[in-house]
């Protein structure tokens, strides 16, 4: 093949390539589930909204940012949670956070009576919402301790898409995910690169500085670094497809959960020498 | 943070439900259902105060050719009129799907 060949191929694959990235929340959960599964649960006309942000002067959207569907995975009962990132950066709220933290609650109890259901989380959150403070921060820690109490049943899934990627204590959502899928595109850190430019000033990190950033937190470098399992293209397709290899996987066979590996981080840690 | 309330006559009956958009810079949600009686009654919660008579003129010409009888509540982040316009068409269009 000369290269103007292999250059219209790959354009054509950019082409027929559905983008997850460019999907809103709701039209992800449908990309991900078998076709004509989707159930939507607490969706936007039960109006279960944020009774805080109104308060402050801000328009609160009546599904407060989150998707909650049941429906199939390959035919497998799944849950999925989507977090939709144009709405408040995709900040967790009261609402928002407990919405995802009772249904995992829910299934947890599926899944202590036998009645597996596969919980999958479309990461797209700059993490607490500010104007809800202790209120999302709490609804957080339910999702931490429904997430490590889940993957003792069935693997957790995990997707972070981009282009908000994955911060603040939902990164820790995302680290103690079974299995977490990136694109090159995605971002998983603690503190935004905003909030460090903001609190150690523009010499400890230039927040407009794009490649740097990547190259610190990006999808591939957290590839890399073993904090995600798979490192897809921004493809609809591929992604569903990891997921359904992710959620059929025989627990038998999985690894020790990241966040049980301690050693392994300690040492990476030491090699990389902070100083405190 | 304004509400602005409107009332429209209304001569078809609407039997489902749309909802679009989101409550993002420069854009907007619109919630739509079918009413309780044979007018269309509109809630708008914006967070640009100061543009009622905007919103009205807005509104007026898309009830001026959308003659369902439902019930709207838009949440509105800052959307231009023509941004607003796309997004009441879409619902529309969402009734026909």
């Amino acid at each position: 093949m000369n290269t103007d060949a292999a250059a219209q191929a790959g354009y054509r694959r950019f082409l027929e390539r559905r983008s997850f990235i460019e999907m809103n929340a709701r039209e992800r959960v449908r990309a991900v589930l078998d076709p004509g599964t989707y159930r939507e649960m607490l969706g936007p006309f039960d109006r279960i909204k944020s009774p805080w942000l109104p308060l402050q002067g801000i328009v609160a959207q009546a599904d407060d940012g989150v998707v909650l569907a049941r429906g199939t995975l390959q035919a497998k009962p799944a849950l999925i949670a989507a977090i939709e990132s144009a709405y408040q950066g995709g900040s967790m709220g009261e609402v928002s956070g407990a919405k995802i933290a009772g249904a995992l609650e829910l299934a947890l109890e599926d899944c202590e009576q036998g009645r597996l259901i596969f919980p999958v989380l479309l990461f797209e959150t700059g993490g607490v919402r500010l104007q809800e403070a202790n209120l999302g921060l709490a609804a957080i820690a339910e999702i931490h301790a429904a997430i490590i109490a889940l993957r003792r049943y069935v693997p957790v899934v995990g997707v972070i898409a981009g282009m908000v990627g994955c911060f603040g204590g939902m990164s820790l959502a995302a680290a103690l995910c079974t299995h977490l899928i990136v694109t090159p595109q995605a971002r998983l850190g603690m503190n935004g690169p905003e909030v460090i430019e903001q609190e150690a000033g523009i010499e400890e990190l230039d927040a407009a500085d794009r490649g740097l950033i990547w190259s610190l937190i990006g999808g591939e470098r957290r590839y890399a670094e073993g904090f995600a399992d798979d490192l897809l293209e921004d493809d609809a397709d591929a992604i569903a497809a990891a997921i359904r290899k992710a959620v059929s996987a025989d627990p038998a066979s999985a690894a020790k959960p990241r966040s049980m590996q301690v050693e392994r981080y300690i040492e990476m840690l030491r090699k990389l020498g902070p100083t405190p | 943070m304004e509400k602005i309330q409107y009332d429209y006559p209304a001569t078809r009956s609407v039997a489902q439900r749309v909802h679009v958009g989101v409550v993002g810079s420069g854009d907007l949600e619109v919630l739509l259902e079918p009413s309780a009686d044979a007018r269309t009654h509109v809630v708008v919660n914006t967070s640009v105060d100061g543009f009622e008579a905007t919103w009205k003129n807005v509104l007026d010409r898309f009830f001026a050719r959308f003659d369902g009888a439902v019930s709207i509540e838009i949440n509105d982040f800052g959307a231009t009129p023509g941004t607003v316009m796309l997004r009441l068409a879409q619902a529309a269009e969402g009734l026909r799907a």
